[in-house]
């Protein structure tokens, strides 16, 4: 079990409002992108990438690191921010996310820019490529872990439960899948356009090891990190509840913000809250 | 001739590379046995994946195994390779530029009995058409083991087209297959038969018939499909003057639509494509769907006989 004390807490809690103050600002520059699904995700990344994953950003290739798949690959600001913060790269290609030319793609794109280790953004591939990855660490005999971090309106995509299926056929506990379980898609509540609920029972019923937990609350994302790693046989899925545009009191549980980027006004607002 | 279905030289070949290269994985979609990866899932159970009935993961797992490093040959039948999980070839393996093979068995109409909902005639169409993707198509057992073996060297992903039913060799044991170039197996100034996968033999006879009415065309297997040997095409329309295209796929977006492009762009000459006529397939046998669709060697020598009057 690893450590969760005072030190450990303020350190990913001042990393997450980096990443969220990150978020904020490479958008408003891009003029479009994802807020509100960055937001909600930001304290789980700053946890796994400040606390949880074994990674070296001068050797982003180096073979026994741990591997992040954002499967919800429209998130992408909330990756690139932790990258940047981890010193995958300069700070300032931050300011190109979207612009013709920028390793920052819309989606994430591997090829473009270190540190990504999957091209994701087309809901529900993310989870297969991290089960092959986790098959690929046990055919190697490797003992890296594979995270992947799925949006909970993702989860209506029928290929998600072939991946969970999969998973747990081949009882691959060195897989992880967080579910950013915000409660918003594009077209409104899940619980109206297409619920997947319930979360958890489902991947119980699919074989998993399953755990409820408040995905902004970092001792509680820290503990259920520890306890999936040392749980043995079946992958485990973490069903993190969050809410959208979180850490911007305009931006919270509002639809509107899940493809919107922040204007200058609403910019600063936000930086002002997350100050 | 010696006959060899194009499977069976894919599973065989399968057994040699994996013996050779310990960073090959092979996956399945609970079609081992029909797409003869079964032989390596027996040799090498480590390096075996079942996906089950489910394409789409497979294509995903693909691509994590290969992004760490593996060369991945993912299995199943043409029309649930390309289309069923064609988002997630496009996306998470061609996109990313993966070492993933996918390697289709039971193309065209020759999967006979089963019927349209099994005979894939749009697989090279939407193959070819995905950036970064190679799409080869071999003849006979001597070429799909070629190349495999150039595809595990090719940096990439690719798609290889397997058919079920046994086919004539036609090729040299000798043939130096190589991505992006065709083999001239007739020569003749007359016409030239541009053709591929199980055509290719059909063309040879068709051939035969024609040198006996003394009409000499040249005979030439497209391999390669993507990227196309444009040299050899351009070279054969000016030699003789008409392209007859023969394929096992529907005459939109395949073998004919590529040699079009080329032609019409670097050498316009008389083409008639034969192919499927943007139609399904429906249960048969082979030779029966052959001859329905106007595949039959009598149809191939006919239209032959009509192109050479456009000259």
């Amino acid at each position: 079990m690893r450590r969760i004390g005072e030190e450990e807490l303020v350190l990913t809690s001042e990393k997450a409002g980096i990443i969220r103050r990150e978020i904020i600002k490479m958008l408003g520059e891009a003029g479009s992108g994802h807020t509100g699904g960055s937001l909600s995700a930001a304290d789980l990344v700053a946890c796994l990438y400040f606390w949880e994953m074994k990674l070296d950003p001068k050797k982003p290739d180096w073979e026994d690191r741990d591997r992040f798949v954002l499967s919800k690959g429209h998130a992408a600001p909330v990756l690139y921010a932790a990258l940047a913060e981890k010193g995958f790269f300069p700070r300032e290609y931050l300011k190109t996310l979207r612009k013709l030319g920028s390793p920052l793609q819309g989606h994430p794109d591997m090829r473009k820019l270190a540190g990504v280790e999957a091209c994701t953004g087309s809901l529900g591939q993310g989870i297969s490529w991290a089960v092959g990855m986790a098959l690929a660490a046990r055919i190697d005999q490797r003992d890296y872990r594979v995270y992947a971090l799925l949006g909970d309106g993702e989860l209506e995509e029928g290929m998600v439960w072939e991946a969970a299926m999969a998973a747990a056929h081949y009882r691959l506990d060195n897989l992880l899948a967080l579910v950013d379980n915000n409660g918003l898609q594009i077209d409104g509540k899940i619980a109206e356009v297409m619920s997947p609920e319930p979360i958890a029972d489902k991947f119980v019923a699919f074989g998993w090891n399953t755990l409820e937990i408040d995905g902004h609350d970092h001792r509680q994302i820290m503990e259920a990190l520890n306890s999936a790693r040392s749980f043995k046989g079946s992958p485990t899925a973490i069903i993190a509840h969050t809410t959208k545009g979180k850490g911007c009191s305009f931006m919270e549980n509002r639809v509107e913000w899940h493809g919107t980027a922040p204007n200058r006004e609403e910019m600063e607002k936000a930086l002002a809250e997350l100050a | 001739m010696k006959k060899q279905a194009t499977r069976d030289a894919y599973g065989q070949a399968l057994l040699e590379l994996g013996a050779l290269y310990d960073n090959i994985v092979v996956l399945d979609a609970d079609l081992s046995k029909s797409t003869k990866t079964v032989e390596f899932a027996r040799a090498y159970p480590e390096r075996f994946i079942n996906a089950g009935i489910a394409e789409q993961n497979m294509m995903g797992m693909a691509a994590g195994l290969a992004s760490c490093g593996k060369v991945v040959f993912a299995s199943s039948f043409a029309i649930f390779a390309t289309g069923r999980a064609f988002e997630q070839v496009r996306n998470s393996i061609a996109y990313a530029k993966l070492n993933v093979k996918i390697c289709a068995t039971h193309a065209g109409i020759t999967v006979g009995e089963d019927g349209g909902s099994h005979q894939s005639v749009e697989d090279i169409a939407l193959m070819r058409s995905v950036p970064n993707m190679t799409v080869i198509v071999p003849s006979d057992g001597i070429s799909t083991r070629q190349a495999l073996f150039q595809l595990y060297q090719h940096d990439g992903p690719a798609y290889l087209r397997l058919g079920r039913p046994a086919v004539p060799q036609v090729h040299d044991p000798e043939l130096d297959f190589a991505i992006g170039r065709a083999v001239e197996l007739r020569k003749g100034k007359d016409l030239s038969l541009m053709a591929c996968g199980i055509m290719v033999s059909k063309a040879l006879q068709a051939a035969e018939i024609l040198a006996g009415e003394g009409i000499e065309v040249s005979v030439v297997d497209i391999l390669s499909i993507k990227p196309l040997d444009k040299e050899m095409i351009i070279r054969k329309a000016r030699e003789s003057g008409a392209l007859l295209t023969l394929e096992e796929h529907s005459i939109i977006g395949g073998l004919g639509s590529s040699i079009c492009e080329v032609v019409c762009e670097h050498c316009p000459v008389p083409v008639t494509c034969l192919g499927i006529n943007d139609l399904f397939g429906q249960s048969g046998s082979p030779e029966e769907l052959l001859q329905y669709y106007g595949l039959g060697i009598e149809q191939i020598v006919e239209k032959a006989r009509k192109l050479l009057k456009k000259k």
